[in-house]
């Protein structure tokens, strides 16, 4: 008896806890289920667990009760024992009615939670009666399902990773987590998804239009609020760009690159391809073409690309046709930073004498860091060679001079060794 | 539990030097340098996810409220998935940060050897500041102009002839100078200058100032003068290179002209010289422990040298860190000090 008796003071502590966490779950439940149909996994475990019950209602609250008491037992043992002998029951089919049906039971449990003496000791009596101990058949065995210890609230997923289907598919498709759940509410928001209703078709449309599936952890972890786009609308963007003649592998690499691309509307992307079709007075063709190989453009806000126009024409001098060749080849120019772009073109233009015509020619040097180009060209002036002037011998072009890697720079450009230009490198 | 990526790390622990080049700000370089760093210890395989043991519903029954109803007979298998709250992609890099600590400074006009600390190395890193650890630089300068900062991108103040510089004045101008940096050092020491204990640190080399006091130079030479350029090549403790480029400014004003400073390189500071600094392409994680693998044996092999030679009045009483270069230079400048006094 001293053995029961220890049992059931063990037990009446974890019911204190688990019945105030299942209560706390059980109260977030029936509010979730007022507001949204999603279904969070602890709540559900439990009214699955106590489903098995058939039959009236006095017999199942008083077998609920014991089953609750074996639950929160079983619980303290795995928790000892330290071997999680979980069942992975796929809840997120239970339906509606089952939830429903068994809020009336729980009822008076959660009355009982500012319980009095007295019926903890009717409990306890109950306890005495039905004790751990008495023999079930396998079926009632197999069926007892152990709640997993999740926190009802935590600041990482890394919590709920394990008991969410969703979270689980998530991390094999390679998303990652851990930089998502920095970002406010996405946590929640990820943990809140259903897979085969929220996940699955999206991540179906994205295959459709041909995004491969190695791209499909970049581009949630980039923009997981895809998730909460309308497939309708989603599919109007992507034929809104087919409309443009952007042909269907354009459309998935742009897709695949720019994330957040399909959250905006049609309107917005209207707009921002007139913009760049206008302002730089390019053709269809081209605009399509800058579009494509840097889609990046059509996500960002406009206020830098103007600043970054008006720069090229006032501050670095260019003419129109001269910016409009130089974004046609090089569409990075429109989103580089300002003032790195005013300081190479400065080296560029007033140090190494290098006119706007050849710039045009080999827009790239205005890509590159501005570090590399004032060592290279420090370089071939310290052997003599520093010569950008095509008409003139041992011309050097631009191109080469920015472009090779170190090695080929020195022994092809500079003729001399990549010892030789670390040495030079350490008298600047 | 040690995995591949923490015995990196541990090999990353110490001292190295990089290059610092002009124009860029020394924290620019030290952030740098941690994600470079960073990049590489975490790109270190990681251990294989732990398995747990889950007992899963057997999949005949695809509607899983069925499994709520006694299934026929046990239908559970158990099977081993791995635990996926221990993947990286839920519980970030292993490395998230690492202690990179920055010796002497440079500010962002001057280039140089800028030695960096991993680790315990910032341990090390604060007795090389509290030991009296040369440094040496290169100085670029013009004659025939001055500025309002001292360097040649400032506001220009007034500009001068300076034709009537030659080699010879400016030897003069500088050995004047040398003169009074040394009376500076010898005022600085806190001890009389008539007593034993004064000449014996002074034939030890151990005479200067302890922590913060006034930029002293302990050095100054000429290496290059072609009006209206000059170099000169400087030794000094305790400086900012803004005070430097200040001497070439009153160097200028000296020879009753005017000059502006237009680099300022550091060339060594204390054990660390330009041969062993790491330029900009090799700020990688295995070029940084190959350089930091060289400092440890260079410390080893000099602390054996140190054994060897041992006297205890040589010995300096703070650290043993000090190297025997860095013994052997201050005699020198011992023996020129004597040579002052007298």
């Amino acid at each position: 008896m001293t053995m029961a008796s220890s049992c059931t003071k063990l037990c009446l502590q974890c019911k204190g806890l688990l019945r105030s966490k299942t209560v706390a779950s059980t109260w977030q439940y029936s509010t979730q289920v007022r507001h949204c149909n999603t279904v969070t996994r602890l709540p559900t475990k439990f009214l699955n667990g106590s489903s098995v019950i058939g039959g009236n209602l006095t017999a199942a609250h008083a077998r609920q009760r014991w089953k609750q008491q074996v639950f929160c037992y079983s619980g303290l043992t795995t928790r000892h024992l330290g071997n999680e002998a979980k069942e992975d029951n796929d809840l997120e089919q239970s339906s509606g009615a089952h939830v429903v049906a068994y809020k009336s039971p729980l009822l008076p449990i959660r009355d009982a939670v500012p319980a009095t003496e007295s019926q903890i000791s009717l409990d306890l009596d109950a306890a005495a009666e039905l004790s751990a101990l008495e023999e079930i058949n396998d079926e009632e065995a197999v069926s007892i399902s152990v709640p997993a210890a999740i926190p009802p609230a935590s600041t990482s997923l890394r919590d709920y990773v394990d008991q969410s289907e969703t979270l689980s598919k998530l991390v094999q498709l390679g998303v990652n987590l851990w930089k998502l759940e920095q970002r406010p509410n996405v946590g929640s928001m990820l943990l809140k998804l259903n897979f085969n209703t929220d996940v699955a078709p999206r991540l179906l449309f994205l295959k459709e239009i041909g995004v491969e599936d190695s791209r499909f952890g970049y581009i949630i972890t980039h923009n997981p609020f895809i998730f909460s786009e309308n497939l309708e609308n989603l599919r109007a963007r992507v034929n809104y760009l087919k409309s443009k003649k952007f042909s269907s592998e354009t459309v998935a690499s742009m897709v695949s690159r720019a994330p957040y691309l399909l959250n905006f509307s049609v309107k917005r992307l209207d707009n921002r391809l007139g913009f760049y079709q206008q302002q730089l007075n390019l053709s269809a063709s081209n605009t399509r073409s800058i579009v494509a190989r840097l889609p990046r453009l059509l996500c960002g806000s406009l206020e830098p690309v103007k600043e970054n126009l008006k720069v090229c024409e006032i501050e670095l001098g260019f003419k129109a046709n001269e910016i409009q060749q130089i974004v046609t080849a090089v569409p990075k120019v429109l989103t580089v930073n300002k003032r790195k772009l005013t300081q190479v073109f400065d080296f560029l233009h007033n140090t190494m004498k290098v006119p706007h015509h050849l710039i045009t020619k080999f827009p790239q040097v205005l890509n590159t860091k501005y570090l590399r180009v004032k060592e290279r060209h420090l370089f071939l002036e310290y052997l003599g060679k520093a010569q950008y002037d095509p008409t003139l011998p041992n011309y050097i072009s631009l191109n080469r001079l920015v472009s090779l890697p170190d090695e080929t720079f020195c022994t092809e450009v500079a003729s001399a060794t990549l010892d030789d230009f670390n040495l030079f490198q350490k008298t600047l | 539990m040690s995995t591949p990526a923490v015995r990196m790390f541990r090999k990353l622990e110490g001292l190295f030097c990089v290059y610092k080049p002009s124009g860029v700000h020394w924290k620019l370089v030290r952030d740098s340098i941690e994600t470079n760093l960073l990049k590489g210890l975490n790109s270190s395989p990681s251990l294989p996810l732990p398995q747990e043991v889950r007992f899963l519903a057997h999949p005949s029954d695809t509607h899983p409220d069925s499994e709520a109803e006694a299934p026929k007979g046990l239908t559970l298998s158990a099977a081993s998935v791995p635990v996926l709250s221990k993947h990286h992609l839920v519980t970030g890099p292993e490395f998230q940060h690492i202690r990179v600590g920055v010796g002497h400074r440079l500010d962002a006009f001057s280039s140089g050897v800028l030695v960096l600390a991993v680790g315990n190395g910032n341990k090390i890193l604060n007795n090389l500041y509290r030991t009296r650890v040369t440094r040496d630089y290169t100085l670029e300068g013009e004659f025939g102009t001055a500025t309002d900062d001292f360097s040649h991108t400032g506001r220009v103040v007034e500009r001068s002839t300076y034709g009537h510089i030659t080699q010879d004045k400016l030897d003069r101008v500088l050995a004047m100078l040398q003169g009074a940096n040394q009376k500076a050092l010898l005022l600085y020491s806190n001890v009389d200058m008539r007593s034993q204990e004064a000449y014996e640190m002074a034939a030890q080399g151990l005479l200067g100032p302890e922590g913060k006091s006034e930029p002293i130079l302990t050095g100054l030479r000429c290496v290059n003068f072609q009006p209206p350029n000059f170099t000169l090549e400087v030794q000094c403790l305790n400086e900012t290179q803004k005070y430097l480029c200040k001497v070439v400014h009153e160097i200028g004003l000296e020879l009753r002209s005017t000059a502006v400073c237009k680099g300022v390189r550091r060339t060594r500071d204390g054990p660390f010289t330009l041969q062993d600094a790491l330029t900009r392409n090799h700020w990688t994680a295995s070029d940084i422990m190959h350089a930091i693998r060289q400092f440890h044996s260079l410390k080893r092999k000099k602390k054996h040298f140190h054994t060897q030679t041992k006297d205890p009045v040589l010995q300096p009483p703070e650290e043993n860190v000090t190297t025997a270069s860095e013994q052997t230079e201050t005699s020198d400048e011992a023996a020129t000090a004597v040579g002052r006094v007298k």
